[in-house]
């Protein structure tokens, strides 16, 4: 179905890979844009938490006689308790001199009175989120700074995170299989203008070249456009050819057919012997060059044809009737009966054309290699197959040769002076062959030739 | 018999004439399709012969004229075109019968003959010696009330005998006008043809006789 | 006799400042190549049952077990905790504050309810109040307070009988007592009212509750506040001398808790002893036959293991408390 085209590639696959692809991208940034997100939130959560944390502790300082006094609450910790257990570690700091709380705890130093400031540290071997801010204490005597720091681990935080990136992870995973399979139907529904293009183009018949009259999707236009001028430049150069081959005939014929006129007619008037059988052969020569012609554009058509064979329902009683009709006058002349035997109408799916030129030629063979005043037979049957035979009263074919008869241009050793170019067997067997069916070469137990052609 | 030949090839043209009016027919030749249909309105043809490919025009113009007229005369196509397609068609237009060039005179008169028969059930050309009935186109020969039925080479040499009654046919004459070039026949195979032609004569005033080696010659006794 | 021995033996091998622990005991076999050092405040006949069951189910392992106060446990291991395995102690503070800064090993398969560990680190394996133990004698025919409010009704009816009679912990020096005040002082007003009482009566300061308990037992103090009941209950000897009473509104409860430092030379061992140790505590069916109180499991504690236990560790605070607590107590 697809031989002789060079494949590269596969629409299908590009489609497919390119949606997986830009899912799999998609579905990756996804996955950081949300983690990342997750991340602020959950560090906004904690820094919440912290900054209050911090608030809580530099609220409760106040100057007394002239100490620094930093009363905080139990609730200031306390709200720092996690599920996971987190470590907490803090610095009170007035000005540049640790007040209590952890030594050696980073400092970020925030702007005086204006909020909390945050940043990441290590302290004591484990990764910390500080926050810290910082007041003016002004006393009677007295004007500090006091900078108070919270620290804690981010055990939770993690774990949260890991969580959300988990289940992230999964329904990206999730909404990814399911683009596959989008991917693929989408792919499917994509391309199904081709194979309908494909069907209805396949589907035509073998003389078709009209142009695509159904519609199309606009991106395979170009393409239908450019193969109906395709198909439009075909049936030109194609009628071109034919027109050519009928004229090149027409020239050839007519001036053989002059020369066969005259030849004719001058064979009558010649008396001597040796001028007759001149005359004789000449015409001899210029029949079998225009019967050799012909059965080679016949054949040429019908090797062509074979390949996209016209199926239609045909009656081959009725075929060989025309047929019998049209040579008849030949059959006279050469006072050869043709006789039909059949019993009802047999009907075949075949190409009509083929089948009167095989079969044409199989009974102007018979008329020409039977005797005069004899019967040639035609027989149409449908047991054990549809089949129409072709017998005659002469000489039946050579033994031993029987099987070479159809090949290309063999003469039989009995052709003897018969006029022919040996591809009328070869003709019909190719449409046999062409319709599933067989010619089979017989002589007649009574002597005789039988000719099948069987479907 | 009175013919009709359409055809521009004037070598051709005088060929098929020389051939028909040897043997014995009337032919009117026109070159074209005007002329063809000028003819034809005018005169009573048994039979037109057209050449398809004609310089003013597609012979199968004509053919849709002729019929669109009614008229009944039967038309054999002379065609160079073996195409099956163009076959159909001059046949779907009208033609009863078409002949390939080059084309065996033999095979275009028995397709004249059964054009002819096909035609019209009684011949109109009957020719009537002495007391015998030759129907050319029927085949047949009646002397008294019987009416036999010729076979076609007897027909043919029967043919050439009575239009031609003084004349003496030699064997090899009569040979070459019955026989295709590729037959493998002897000229012998004639004096079997005489001898059963002499038999269906039996009875009638005529008679053919044998001119030793100068041929036949019907005689009306 | 053996016990001077190992006391001047335990001298000689700690190669540690020469402090005096307040006991110190061996357990197992002499020739074991494992020995378990246990870091404890609590009375060794407490703990003493709990150990040798251990030990036999680990024949091969034997216990140096150390004790001395609560304050004094934080400050020697944060010195060198490279010297001990196991630390246990009932300030819950304290505890916290050690584990919060790194010194704990996780414990990873320990079975615990939530709410009584931290970081899978911290164990508490025993619920404790903070008890009021009275002198049965220096109640008679008097109704025996129930509530610190009543407490300081019956000590200001009857300042005579309670002049210098009275004692609790001295804050600066027990870490016990300091966690017990606080977090009394947290839960209500009352705290401060009854410590003024309690210093216009001229009150006695102890670093333990055993002496504290000694007192009473001998009459030399009538009313003890903030006394381990445990302890109290303990002295089975002396409860027809002695009564506990349990404050009706908030009664302070300490967990006990242990963890296993980072540095132990013997982490499987102690990690088993932990789990033994929090094993027994759990199972009530035991309290027979041993003697500390098991973990109570039927509410959560009121005094949880968060990171608000180290509020009361902060330097500023503790100035600030111990300047309050001082001003009411020294009059």
């Amino acid at each position: 179905m697809i031989e002789g085209v060079k494949i590269s590639g596969s629409l299908r696959n590009r489609l497919t890979v390119s949606l997986i692809g830009g899912a799999a991208v998609l579905a990756l940034l996804m996955y950081f844009i949300v983690r990342a997100y997750a991340t602020q939130i959950a560090q906004q959560g904690q820094d919440n938490i912290l900054g209050a944390s911090v608030n809580s502790i530099l609220d409760a300082a106040n100057v007394s006689e002239g100490f620094i006094d930093v009363d905080f609450p139990y609730a200031s910790f306390s709200m720092l308790g996690t599920d996971t257990d987190d470590r907490v570690f803090y610095a009170i700091y007035q000005d540049d001199e640790l007040l209590s709380g952890y030594d050696g705890l980073a400092q970020i130093f925030p702007e005086v009175d204006k909020g909390s400031a945050y940043g990441n540290t290590t302290f004591k071997g484990a990764p910390v989120r500080l926050a810290s801010a910082s007041r003016m204490l002004v006393g009677a005597d007295l004007r500090v700074q006091l900078t108070v720091t919270v620290a804690q681990t981010q055990d939770s935080l993690l774990g949260a995170l890991n969580r959300i990136g988990r289940n992230v992870a999964i329904f990206g995973a999730g909404f990814f299989l399911l683009v596959v399979i989008l991917a693929f139907w989408a792919t499917s529904t994509a391309i199904g203008p081709l194979a309908q293009l494909t069907t209805s183009v396949a589907r035509r018949g073998p003389q078709d070249l009209s142009p695509v009259a159904s519609p199309v999707p606009r991106e395979m236009a170009p393409l239908v456009f450019s193969l109906n001028k395709l198909m439009a430049r075909l049936e030109y150069s194609l009628s071109r050819s034919e027109d050519f081959i009928a004229e090149a005939a027409h020239r050839v014929r007519t001036p053989l057919a002059t020369v066969r006129s005259h030849a004719e007619a001058t064979l009558l008037r010649v008396d001597k012997e040796e001028n007759r059988q001149a005359m004789r052969s000449m015409i001899r020569a210029i029949d079998e060059s225009s019967r050799a012609a012909g059965q080679l554009l016949d054949h040429a058509m019908i090797t062509f044809r074979a390949d996209n064979l016209d199926q239609k329902n045909i009656d081959l009683v009725e075929l060989v009737q025309d047929l019998a009709m049209r040579l008849s006058p030949i059959a006279e002349m050469r006072d050869i009966e043709l006789q039909l035997d059949a019993l009802g109408p047999v009907s075949v799916i075949g190409d009509a054309i083929l089948l009167q030129n095989a079969i044409r030629n199989l009974v102007d063979n018979a008329l020409k290699y039977a005797p005069s005043e004899s019967i040639v037979r035609l027989v149409v049957a449908t047991t054990p197959k549809p089949s129409i035979s072709v017998v005659d009263e002469g000489a039946g074919f050579p033994v031993g040769e029987i099987n070479l008869l159809p090949d290309r241009f063999a003469r039989g050793s009995n052709s003897g002076g018969i006029i022919g170019s040996g591809l009328g067997l070869t003709i019909a067997q190719e449409v046999a062959e062409a319709h599933g069916g067989g010619l089979t070469l017989n002589n007649h137990s009574r002597g005789g030739a039988c000719v099948t052609f069987s479907f | 018999m009175k013919f009709l030949l359409i055809e521009d090839n004037y070598e051709l043209a005088n060929a098929i004439c020389a051939r028909m009016r040897s043997d014995g027919h009337v032919v009117d030749h026109a070159d074209k399709i005007f002329d063809a249909i000028e003819y034809s309105q005018i005169g009573e043809y048994d039979l037109i012969l057209l050449d398809v490919m004609l310089p003013d025009g597609d012979g199968r113009e004509f053919l849709k004229h002729h019929r669109a007229r009614n008229r009944s005369t039967p038309v054999i196509v002379l065609t160079a075109r073996s195409q099956v397609s163009d076959r159909i068609s001059l046949l779907d237009l009208g033609a009863d019968d078409y002949v390939t060039k080059p084309f065996d005179h033999a095979e275009l008169e028995a397709r004249c003959r059964a054009a002819l028969r096909r035609n019209s059930g009684t011949s109109q050309s009957i020719t009537v010696l002495a007391d015998v009935a030759f129907d050319p186109v029927a085949g047949s020969l009646k002397v008294g009330d019987s009416t036999i039925k010729l076979r076609n080479k007897e027909l043919r040499i029967f043919e050439l005998l009575i239009n031609a009654p003084q004349q003496i046919f030699s064997k090899q004459k009569l040979f070459d006008r019955l026989f295709s070039y590729d037959d493998d026949v002897s000229e012998n195979a004639i004096e079997v043809y005489i001898g059963r032609l002499r038999k269906h004569l039996v009875g009638s005033q005529l008679s053919i006789s044998t001119h030793r080696s100068l041929g036949y010659r019907l005689d009306h006794d | 006799m053996r016990y001077i021995f190992f006391l001047i033996l335990t001298f000689l091998v700690q190669p540690v400042l020469a402090e005096e622990w307040e006991d110190q005991q061996f357990f197992g076999s002499a020739t074991s190549q494992k020995t378990l050092r246990i870091l404890s405040n609590t009375d060794t006949r407490f703990f003493a049952p709990i150990i040798e069951s251990f030990l036999k189910s680990q024949p091969s392992v034997s216990v140096k077990y150390l004790v001395t106060g609560s304050a004094e446990l934080y400050d020697i291991f944060r010195t060198s905790p490279e010297d001990f395995d196991v630390v246990i102690s009932s300030a819950m503070d304290l505890q916290f504050k050690l584990v919060n800064d790194g010194y704990a090993l996780a414990l990873g398969d320990l079975e615990h309810p939530d709410w009584a560990q931290w970081r899978e680190s911290l164990f508490a394996f025993s619920t404790e109040p903070a008890t009021i133990v009275i002198n049965r004698e220096a109640f008679e025919g008097v109704p025996t307070p129930s509530s610190r409010q009543d407490l300081i009704k019956a000590l200001r009816q009857r300042p005579e009988t309670f002049q210098g009679r009275v004692g609790t912990y001295d804050v600066r020096h027990s870490g016990l007592g300091y966690f017990f005040a606080t977090q009394d002082a947290r839960a209500s007003e009352t705290y401060w009212r009854l410590t003024e009482v309690f210093g216009s009566l001229g009150v006695r300061l102890y670093c333990c509750s055993g002496d504290m308990i000694d007192d009473l037992v001998s009459g030399k103090i009538a009313v003890a506040y903030n006394v381990l009941g445990s302890y109290a209950l303990g002295r089975e000897d002396a409860q027809s001398q002695i009564k506990v009473i349990l404050p009706s509104n908030f009664p302070t409860k300490m967990m006990r808790s242990a963890f296993v430092s980072t540095n132990t030379r013997l982490p499987d061992v102690a990690g088993t002893f932990i789990k033994h140790l929090t094993g027994i505590q759990a199972d009530i069916s035991k309290a027979a036959t041993f003697p500390l109180p098991p973990l109570d499991r039927t509410v959560e504690p009121a005094i949880s293991l968060d990171p608000a236990l180290m509020t009361y560790l902060d330097r500023l605070k503790r100035r600030t408390f111990i300047q309050e607590w001082e001003s009411a107590i020294i009059q």
